[in-house]
Formats: structure tokens, sequence, C-alpha cells
């Protein structure tokens, strides 16, 4: 019971946000339907109840998108095993995981640049650079060039030493000359992007034949990430795998070891880890070299597993989803990879709900960026569930 | 005017800061109100001046009635407030300050009277008595007389109540001295005078009446009269309290710091620290006094490898000192207990246990093949918090959750759980209760008998001189005087301190 107390403690504000957020997002479609507007001074209560039933069905496409549909499931559920109709069934749920891998490294990664105190903001070139390395490792040493479980671990390691080289940069500069890593990072981010566009557009063995477009060759020729389910058409691979041990690793890291302890102090106060005889510098580049290798391993994986190619814009929107990740999940692992899954049901969720309503999916990134004010302003959020409709005194200027 | 507040309630999310608080102040009466830090005596000034509001009770002036929504009310109804960092321009003159937000004006555009400004204010110091040069610009002056000013400028805005928080904090015992008159002469000429202060000696010096707070509410009113320095401590505290540390004579020994031709720049680039030379032995403690401010936060600094030594020498038992790091120095025996404890002592968001061990942790008992060994620091973080008797729920506790009496244990615990040659200690009790005070003088001291060479670093006299077995004084980066415990009369230092040798 005190476990069950403890917990819901915890995560009553990313819950109470993320419900808040799309309890705005809702009255947002509605009072942007310009139909709903148009009969609000004619038919006001039409006009509602038509803008109330256009957000039910567009949540309910999000639901569908993310989750699945119970219709189709219950068919698959009747079907004695088929196995076609099971994977339609599934696949939403499948995907919205899918989505959430990218996420979970990536807000791994930046969560303990985060925990140091250095403000990461360059996941997103971690992530590509690890893809870069991942994808060069498939084309050199996948197809049959090493056995093929030694491919997937070259994949991985490429892509770690990808994304730590990338973020060694900041460190570097941060810890010998004050740099801020916060500008550093940024700039390296769309380095990383046309870094990959110059690969992708100028070498015979990575661009894809007939060499049109800036994208590489089908990777999943040379090296195949193992599936971990028993329906071959459903796409989750070993990639989930290798995200939530990272996200024990990370942990066990952060809590358990000595480098970790080292880490977490210079984050919490420089000044008492410098009066404790900890390294700053090295605290620095440790903590930018393991952020950047987690994105990276994610980039690799991603690349080669989930999109089977290495194109410019492969990040997206990774990198700063995964800082509001990191935030609402307190850079805490466990916290990480939640509201990592959280995003990518809403992020697969939201695309069904484009295609099926024609809401756009950035409506989405309203809601996360809901999501992300209602998090950092936890007495606000709180305030909510305590009592809206109390007033409260005056707040006085100090 | 009379003052009365009636059962002042304010409410912070966790903490009732102040519980049915009731004090009265009459006309011309100097009311001392004595509490430790948190006793809530800041939030009380601060409901009384207007910043906050009390969530019940009842402001009374003169029997009637008043609500405060803003500084500007307050002022209004009478009240001046002098806080304890004053708010002051520096590049401004006396006069200019003074009447700033309420300026004399001549002519059609309004613009400043400076004529009739400066009168005022030397009428209205003459008044009062309180001396100050109208044309000098506030950077040039000491802080003593900047206090003046900061008390003329309530007084410009015919503040009939004057409220004054820890208004000695910044002071030598001389210029504590001349504030005393200076309050004495107020309250004669019909001011009130609530002086708000955690030093015994002082209420005992200058009130009329003493309230004193403790934990949000008013554990005892009394009058100098009637009171002695440990009775008070006691209403403070809640318990008896000894005041003086008992100790045995030194039997000092060999030299164990030696510090020669030191020199050591501020962050500014400016020399903070200037030609100090001096040498600690085993079995004595050397306590620097100085008012804040005169080097002593670099020297510490300095010594214990958190800053760059300019040039001289600093040797721990003949071996060189000045070019080592923190873990270095630490390592070679010397305990540091830092001025600020909240900046550089521990970590707020880690617990007891990880404060515990923030500069041992890499030791082989604590920390193999790059990962801690919970159990053992769990095991050592138990017995310290038993022999040091910290106050905490258990060691996994947050230490900022803790009180700070109970933050300076857990540090002194980790800093004397190494073997100690040297022990820095820089305000080891700044802001704490006066029984925590009692408790890690005493500690100290068990070091000093132990062997080990103490410096002290404190800008409370009374610390200095309760355990000083010799007394340097710090002013403007150079040692000034080291006198032994037998000549370091609360005079002679207070001298020193303000830079005064002959």
């Amino acid at each position: 019971m005190n476990a069950l107390k403890k917990f819901a403690v915890k995560v009553r504000v990313p819950a109470l946000s993320i419900s808040v957020a799309l309890l705005i997002g809702a009255l947002f479609i509605v009072f942007t339907d310009l139909e709903v507007l148009g009969g609000l001074l004619s038919d006001p209560i039409g006009a509602l109840s038509l803008g109330i039933g256009r957000a039910a069905v567009a949540y309910s496409a999000l639901f569908r998108g993310a989750f699945g549909d119970p219709a189709t499931i219950q068919k698959a559920l009747e079907s004695n095993g088929d196995i076609l109709v099971w994977a339609r069934a599934l696949r939403p749920l499948v995907e919205s995981v899918v989505a959430s891998v990218p996420l979970i490294f990536v807000g791994l990664g930046v969560s303990v640049a985060f925990r140091t105190g250095i403000f990461n903001i360059g996941g997103a070139g971690q992530f590509t650079m690890g893809a870069v390395g991942g994808t060069l490792a498939a084309l050199f040493f996948g197809a049959g060039v090493t056995p093929a479980p030694i491919a997937i671990l070259l994949v991985m390691l490429f892509g770690l030493i990808g994304g730590a080289a990338w973020a060694f940069l900041p460190g570097f500069l941060k810890a010998r000359v004050g740099a801020s890593e916060v500008i550093t990072t940024i700039m390296l981010n769309f380095i990383a992007g046309q870094f990959v566009f110059f690969l992708v557009s100028n070498f015979e063995f990575i661009q894809k034949p007939p060499r049109i477009q800036p994208v590489s060759k089908e990777l999943s020729q040379f090296v195949d990430l193992p599936g971990i389910l028993p329906i071959a058409s459903l796409r989750l691979d070993i990639g989930i795998i290798v995200a939530l041990l990272t996200a024990v690793a990370v942990s066990w890291f952060l809590f358990r070891s000595t480098r970790g302890f080292e880490l977490r102090a210079a984050g919490l106060n420089i000044a008492a880890a410098k009066y404790a005889g900890m390294g700053a510098a090295t605290s620095i580049i440790t903590a930018m070299l393991i952020s950047g290798a987690i994105s990276g391993l994610g980039g690799a994986l991603v690349a080669v597993g989930t999109v089977k190619q290495l194109s410019p814009g492969i990040a997206g929107s990774v990198g700063f989803t995964a800082i509001a990740i990191a935030l609402v999940g307190g850079t805490r692992p466990s916290g990480v990879v939640a509201t990592a899954l959280v995003f990518g049901l809403l992020q697969h969720g939201g695309s069904l709900m484009q295609v099926q309503t024609g809401i756009p999916i950035e409506m989405l990134l309203f809601i996360q960026a809901l999501v992300i004010a209602f998090i950092a302003a936890p007495e606000l959020t709180l305030g909510i569930l305590k009592n809206p409709f109390r007033r409260r005194p005056r707040a006085v200027s100090k | 005017m009379r003052l009365e507040l009636q059962k002042i309630t304010k409410q912070f999310p966790g903490v009732l800061a102040n519980d049915r608080i009731s004090i009265s102040v009459d006309k011309g009466q100097v009311l001392g109100l004595l509490g430790e830090n948190g006793a809530g005596k800041t939030t009380l000034m601060n409901i009384l001046s207007g910043l906050y509001r009390p969530d019940s009770g009842k402001i009374l002036i003169d029997g009637k009635e008043r609500i405060f929504r803003d500084p500007a009310q307050a002022i209004e109804a009478g009240i001046g407030m002098v806080h304890q960092h004053f708010m002051l321009v520096p590049v401004f003159d006396v006069t200019e300050s003074v009447v700033l937000g309420n300026e004399p004006t001549k002519g059609p555009l309004g613009s400043f009277d400076r004529a009739t400004a400066r009168a005022q204010v030397v009428e209205l110091s003459k008044k009062h008595g309180l001396h100050v040069d109208p044309d000098a610009k506030i950077e040039s002056l000491p802080v003593g007389v900047r206090q003046r000013v900061e008390i003329l400028k309530a007084l410009y805005r015919k503040s009939d109540i004057l409220v004054l928080d820890e208004p000695s904090a910044v002071l030598t015992p001389q210029e504590t001295e001349e504030l005393f008159d200076i309050i004495r002469g107020l309250a004669r000429g019909g001011t009130s005078v609530i002086f708000i202060t955690h030093k015994l000696n002082e209420v005992i010096a200058v009130a009329d009446k003493i309230t004193v707070l403790r934990r949000g509410a008013v554990a005892g009113e009394t009058t100098p009269k009637k009171a002695t320095a440990a009775k008070l401590a006691e209403m403070v505290v809640g318990r008896e309290v000894q005041l003086t540390v008992s100790r045995s004579k030194s039997h000092v020994a060999e030299p164990i710091l030696q510090v020669k031709g030191l020199n050591v720049l501020n962050d500014a680039g400016g020399r903070a620290v200037n030609d100090v030379t001096f040498e600690v032995r085993s079995g004595e403690i050397l306590a620097v006094a100085g008012v804040q401010g005169n080097g002593q936060t670099e020297l510490v600094e300095a010594l214990t490898g958190l800053r760059l030594v300019d040039s001289g020498t600093v040797a721990l038992e003949k071996k060189p000192l000045h070019a080592g790091s923190p873990r270095e120095i630490a390592m070679a025996g010397v305990a540091h207990i830092p001025e600020d404890r909240n900046r550089d002592g521990m970590i707020k968001g880690m617990t007891v246990a990880e404060n515990y061990i923030l500069n041992t942790y890499h030791l082989p008992q604590y920390s193999k093949n790059g990962l801690l060994n919970r159990k053992a620091i769990a095991a050592a973080t138990e017995q310290a918090v038993k022999d040091f008797d910290v106050r905490t729920p258990s060691i996994n506790t947050d230490i900022g959750s803790l009180s700070g009496g109970n933050q300076q244990k857990v540090i002194v615990a980790r800093e004397f759980s190494r073997n100690v040659r040297l022990v820095i200690a820089a305000q080891p009790t700044r802001g704490l209760d006066v029984g925590s005070i009692e408790y890690i003088h005493r500690r100290i001291v068990e070091q000093r008998d132990a062997g080990a060479a103490v410096l002290i670093v404190s800008t409370e006299l009374d610390e200095v001189l309760a355990l000083g077995d010799r007394v340097a004084v710090m002013y403007e980066g150079r040692i000034v005087g080291i006198l032994d415990a037998k000549q370091a009369t609360r005079e002679r230092v207070g001298l020193l301190m303000g830079g005064i040798t002959k």
C-alpha cells in the first residue's frame, strides 16, 4: 500500500499533465473548427455539440491509432489464429512501441547529461551520427562479410562510437574553454544532418541506385535485425530490447557506480563537487560521451532496423521530443521509458487521427508542448487537482 | 506610536512560520525580538512591512487596525525597515540616498531641490545624533556609517516605528556600541524600535523589553533586568544549554600548519590575502577574527585547494600543500568545514549517506571496481549518525530536509571521519541553534585535545573568544595582530577588526 502511494505521488504530476493537456487539446479542436465557429452565434448548442462530437471522433481515432481498434481485436480473437487478422489488430500498438524506441534511446541519452548539469540539446545530431556509424558498419560488415550476429554487434558498436564522437566535441569545448554546450550541440545537429546529406549523395557504395535521391541503400539487404514477435510482418525488432536493457544499465550506472555518483554530484551542485575533489572537467566529458553513445546506439538500431535506410532527416523531431521526455520522466530511466511509450502512443495515434479526421498531426505537438508546460509548473498542475474554482489570495510581490 | 501585533498567523506550504504571535512595543520603547534562524522573525517582519499578508491576526497602530497591502502602505503608516543587507546606491552621496524616493522639488518642472534636501538631512542627523557627512559618496563609507544612512532614510520617511533586522551582523564591536547609543537616543526621542537579533548579549544591552520566538510562536517575554544570558538561551532553545565550552588547557606541540608570505587573489583579480604568515601547532586552536570580507574566505579557499595560491608557501607537517588539489589536501589529513555549507559543504537532493561519503567515496572501502559498496557506505553512515547524534528519519533521507544543525553535524562527522591532522573550520556555527553550536564547539575542541591543529575562521567575536587559544585578526587581507587568549579582550580584538593597530 505504501509503495503504491509512493508511486501515485510520483506519477500524479505527469499523469495529470497529460490528461489536462489532452483536455485542452480537445477544446482547441472544438474551437478551431470553422463550422463550429460559424454556427456559434446562430445555434450555439448545436454548434458546440457538433464540435464536441468532432473532438470525440478525433480522440477515438487517436486511441485506435495508438492501441488498436477494439473491433479488429475482437475479430482477431475470433479468427482462430489467423495471422493476417492478428497482424492488423496488433499493428497500431506495435507501431506505437516502434515509434517510442528512438525516444527511449535519446531520452536516456540526454537524461545522463541533464543529471550532470549539462544541457545537451544535441540528441538529434548524436542520434544521426550513430545512424551514420551503424549504416557504415552494415555496409562494410553486412551481407555475409561477417556472420550476422557479429555484424549486428558491429552496427551497435559503430553507432555508439558515432554518437559518442559527436558528443565529445561539445563536452571537450565546455570543459576546456567553457563553450556553452547549448550552442555547440544545436549547431552540431545541423552539421550532422548536412554530413549525412553529403555522404548519401556523393558515395556510390552508400547511395541508393540509381543515385537520384539523397538516401542510402536499403540496409536490410546487408543486416537484418531479428524481429521479436512471432508475426513477421510486425516490425518490432531487438531495438526495443536493447532500449530497455540500456535503461536498466543507465539506472545502474547513475545510482550504483562511482562515476555515476560523481556525475550526479556535479549535476546537483558543482561547487560542492569541486569541494569534494571531483574533477569537473572529467565529469563533463564523461557525461557527454555516455550521453552521445546512448543516442548514437539508438540511431544505429533505428536506421538499420526500423527505417532500414539512412537519410539526412533520420532524426526527425526526436531530439526535441526526447528533451521533453527526459524532463517529464524526471531524468529517471524508468520515467523516461514510461514517458517515451506514452509519447510513442500519441505519435502513432496522431497519424491515424490525421488520416481519418484531417486534424493535422501538429495538434500532437501542441499537446506535447502543453504537457511540458504543466510538468514545468507542478504547483499549477497540482492546483488544478485541488480546486480550480477556489479563489486564491492575491499574490504579493516581493 | 504604539504598535501591536495580535495573534499573527502565517502558513507556508509545509511550515507554520508564525503561529498566533502577539507582540507589542510602546512609544519610545526598544523591543528586542530574539530567536534563532527559522524561529519566524523574518516572516513576522515581512508581514509588518507589507511584503506578506497574514493568514489571520491583526496589526494595530495606536489601537487602530491597519491592513498593509504593500510596503508603501506600511511606510505610510510610519513603519521603517532597516534590512540586514543595505539597499543603497554606491555612487550616490548621503543626501541623495536619504531622500531617494521622496525628493524635495522646486520650480514648475519639479526638479530636484538639492539645497533643501541637504538642509533636511543635516537637520535630521543633528536631531537624532546620527553623524554623517551629507556629501560623502556611499561607496566611500564604512559599513557602520552606511547603516546610519539607512536609519536616516527611514527617519526621513517619518518612521515612528523603526525595525532593525540583525543590524550588528556586519559591524565591529565598537560600531555595534555606537549603534546602541543611536538606538537609545532614538527611543528617548519617542521612536519605537524593534531590534531583531539572535545574539543574547545585544538584547540585554539595548532592549527595554524582550520577546523570544521559538518555532514560529512566542516562547516568552521578559525584561533585561530579569533576564540573564543563560535564561534567555534556555528560552530560545527550549532547554538548558551550556553557553561556554569547557575546555582544558591546550598541550601545544610541534607546528602542523605553516603559512609563509601567502598572497591570494580574489575573483576580480584584486589581492584578497596580502602577505600572510602564521602557523598553527598541534593541540592549539588559532581563531581568525575579522569583519566579513577581509580576505578570510579567500584564505580558507587557498588553504584547502579551492583557490590558486598567487605566491607564498603553505606546508602541512613540513610537506608543501599550496599546489595540492582539494582531494590531495583532504587525504593529507586536513578536515575542512566550509563557510557556506549550502554551497560547498553538502549536496541537497542527495541522501545523508551520499553526503557522508562525499569526499571519501573513492577510497577502497567505499568503492571497488568502479562500483559503490552500498553496504559499507550504509554501515559507516549509520555509525556516524549515531556518534554525532544526527537527527534524521533515515540515512536515505535527502539532506536538504534536515535542519541546519543536523546538516552541519553530517558535514562535521564526514570531515572528522578521516585521519585528521589539521581542522579548518570556517564559520562552523553560522545560522545554527544554540544547542548545535554547543555540540559542534565541543567536537572541535575534542580534535584539538586529540592533537590536531585547529584553524577557526569566524566573524562572531563570541565564538573567536570562546574557542581561540590564540586569536589572529584579519583586516583588508592582512593579519594585523595575533594575540594570546589572555590578551584577547573584546576591546582589543574589536579595535583590530576595525584596522586600528595602535
